[in-house]
């Protein structure tokens, strides 16, 4: 009960948060700063805004009503005493399926972000990058039957989030076309934070296998199989705390005022590429051959594949251990940073590292698009044009 | 004092309207009655959102934003539907 | 109040950019109470068309007397907010004080109604779990519906008591013309959630209490 209340609780601090980044992007944007010329990372954070705001509330009456229920024993949810179990299932994936965008949009924000930086090109398609976003916001609120093909709910309403899942996968797939085509011809640096922008971007293997999932009868052969860990820890871990790393590295000097050591954290990330790869990558071949997940133990014939994992999941914590070092000695070592050690184009530049109380000195005023690199030289967002 | 009138007129209104619902759910016109009740309602709901909260006159992403709530009601109230419409053995026995 | 009538908060650039933000706040978080109260709503309609008769004959006991008279309240109330926002607008205080106790006053009244029909409800034994004997062969069913009776009216009647509280610490700091004129988006965007607490019941009570009256 005292988790509910805190989930609750929780719930409403995400549903203020999305509130405010709503109001903000449409109400308070520095002059000349139009929609087409915000960042991708601002129209990601928008949609996830979208999701907050329009799912969490039903998620907090249903934790509410489960709460009643236990409080009162009269059926609402509880087949024992007379509940339907998938109206539970219904209300809480209507939230729950969201929330997943909730987590990995922010990531696909930051990776737009990332990718022009260090190929020093322009985006490539930015309106489509910028309105899939919107477009899977939108359509992540139509698929969340496809967490229940199995649990019982009719044929029908199975066929029809079945063939809607296919239809959230091709804004996803824009959004990495997209990515690739930037890179195409572009003069890429290899910095850390691109680094965790390229293994993002391999990870679109996790999206690929969701489509797996997607299809009705696949899933029912893979439901509660180690396929669906694997799914779900490749775009969780693979796609999300990639581009968090990848983030907290590109932005690390503008928060703290101080640098990473470079080689340390190329070295990290590309530890962390292949430990999370060894870790989950078996999983795939696991499920498929029907190692059911939730169970500590399996049959022998199994044994190669876990202990691959097992050992993808050592090198994969040594590598997460890095950042943490090194972040922490940077905070006090570091080299001082300037206002833009990336050549990087966008308004949070040209600022001091780190910002002021007010962050800008003087409002600034925008002039042209978020991702004008044309070369190594870059053309910040306030230069007019000549 | 502006919209005064208009103010008034709409009170009248739904307070007709209130007499009418309660009156409609005692015709015997079976299904019909509860469709019957939510018409009513809902026109109550859009008097009180056009001319009490102002919908109109206001900023436009107002009306997004409040059609927003409603449409993401309805798609909550479309799929999960679909599903108990179309279900065998619900209820259970 | 030394603040002077047309100074913006620290975050905004003008007054009218804060009054065009805060409205907007409020639409987007009513658009997020139309999914809080959707939650229940999705749950009475699955139960409302598997159990018909037991919904049916729950209904019939509700108090339709009580329930009308409780609706008129909440309209008239509606309509003394939508007037304050007039006369906050039109720079009239004492006026906008009025309505906004009047509002206030209404919302009070719907609460009394409310907890005597509760109090009804306790001596027909209707109140699920502590208090509930029903037709056998539709108990079941009908104590669900009376659950979800309880649940959203409870759950209404706590937005309207936020609501009355809003209105009396509106109406108590009303000197120094703080909400006339320009200021006036308080009172506004207090109405606007006071409206929206009308539309829920507005719902409500057709769903509760108008349930097989004909049958």
């Amino acid at each position: 009960m005292l988790a509910l209340t805190g989930v609750v609780v929780a719930g409403f601090s995400s549903i203020l948060t999305g509130l405010n980044f709503i109001v903000t992007i449409h109400r308070m944007r520095a002059p000349g700063l139009g929609w087409y010329r915000l960042p991708i990372f601002v129209w990601s954070l928008y949609s996830t805004s979208v999701i907050l705001v329009l799912a969490t509330p039903v998620l907090a009456i249903t934790l509410m009503l489960v709460a009643l229920e236990r409080i009162v024993g009269i059926g609402i949810f509880d087949p024992k005493l007379g509940g339907d179990p998938l109206l539970f299932q219904h209300l809480f994936w209507f939230y729950s399926h969201p929330a997943v965008y909730i987590m990995i949009l922010p990531g696909m924000g930051v990776v737009s972000e990332l990718i022009p930086c260090f190929a020093r090109k322009s985006l490539f398609g930015y309106h489509f990058v910028a309105w899939c976003s919107v477009a899977i916001a939108g359509l992540g609120f139509l698929v969340w039957g496809h967490h229940m093909f199995v649990s019982g709910q009719s044929m029908s309403a199975g066929l029809v989030f079945s063939f809607l899942s296919f239809a959230v996968a091709v804004p996803s797939a824009i959004k990495v076309f997209n990515w690739t085509a930037t890179l195409h011809k572009g003069w890429i640096r290899f910095d850390a934070p691109m680094l965790y922008a390229l293994a993002f971007i391999g990870f679109t293997i996790g999206g690929l296998t969701g489509l797996f999932l997607a299809a009705l009868a696949i899933d029912v052969h893979v439901t509660d199989t180690y396929f669906v860990i694997g799914h779900f820890h490749y775009i969780m871990v693979g796609g999300m705390v990639t581009a968090y790393f990848g983030g907290l590295h590109f932005w690390w000097a503008k928060i703290t005022g101080r640098h990473y050591p470079e080689y340390l954290a190329r070295a990290a990330a590309i530890l962390i590429f292949f430990g999370f790869n060894l870790t989950f990558f078996p999983h795939f071949v696991l499920g498929y051959l029907g190692m059911p997940r939730r169970y500590a133990s399996y049959p022998p014939e199994f044994q190669v594949w876990n202990v691959l994992s097992t050992a993808g999941s050592t090198i994969l914590a040594l590598a997460y251990l890095m950042p943490l070092v090194y972040l922490v000695w940077s905070l006090f070592f570091g080299r001082r940073a300037e206002a833009n050690p990336w050549g990087a184009t966008g308004l949070e530049w040209q600022t001091s590292s780190p910002p002021p109380t007010h962050n800008f000195a003087e409002t600034p005023v925008v002039r042209r698009g978020p991702y004008v690199y044309s070369g190594p030289e870059p053309v910040p967002q306030t230069v007019a044009d000549a | 004092m502006s919209g005064l009138r208009a103010n008034l007129l709409v009170w009248l209104a739904l307070l007709v309207l209130l007499g009418a619902t309660t009156g409609g759910a005692y015709l015997p016109i079976g299904r019909f009655n509860i469709a019957l009740a939510l018409t009513i309602a809902a026109i109550k709901a859009a008097l009180v959102l056009i001319v009490f909260m102002r919908l109109w006159e206001g900023p436009r992403l107002a009306r997004v934003f409040a059609v927003a709530g409603f449409f993401w009601l309805g798609i909550l109230l479309w799929l999960a539907g679909g599903d108990y419409l179309t279900r065998h053995g619900f209820p259970p026995g | 109040m030394p603040r002077s009538v047309e100074a913006s908060a620290i975050q905004f650039v003008t007054l009218a950019q804060q009054r065009e933000a805060a409205t907007l706040g409020i639409w987007v978080f009513l658009a997020t109470e139309v999914l809080f109260f959707g939650g229940m709503i999705l749950g009475y309609a699955v139960y409302r068309w598997s159990y018909p008769e037991a919904f049916a004959a729950a209904g019939r006991h509700t108090a339709i007397v009580l329930g009308t008279a409780n609706t008129a309240v909440l309209l008239t109330s509606s309509l003394t907010m939508a007037l304050a926002v007039a006369a906050a607008e039109a720079r009239r205080r004492r006026l906008l004080v009025l309505l906004l106790l009047a509002t206030a006053a209404l919302g009070c009244a719907f609460l009394g109604i409310k907890a005597a029909e509760y109090l009804k409800d306790w001596h027909e034994h209707l109140v699920p779990a502590l208090n509930f004997t029903f037709e056998p062969r539709l108990a079941g069913p009908a104590e669900l519906f009376f659950l979800i009776y309880f649940a959203t009216t409870g759950l209404h009647a706590i937005h309207l008591t936020i609501g009355i509280v809003v209105m009396l610490v509106l109406a108590a700091r009303s000197r120094h013309d703080r909400y006339l004129g320009p200021r006036s988006t308080t009172v506004e965007i207090a109405g606007l959630y006071w409206h929206f607490v009308d539309i829920v019941w507005i719902f409500l009570f057709p769903l509760l209490y108008l349930g097989g009256r004909s049958g």
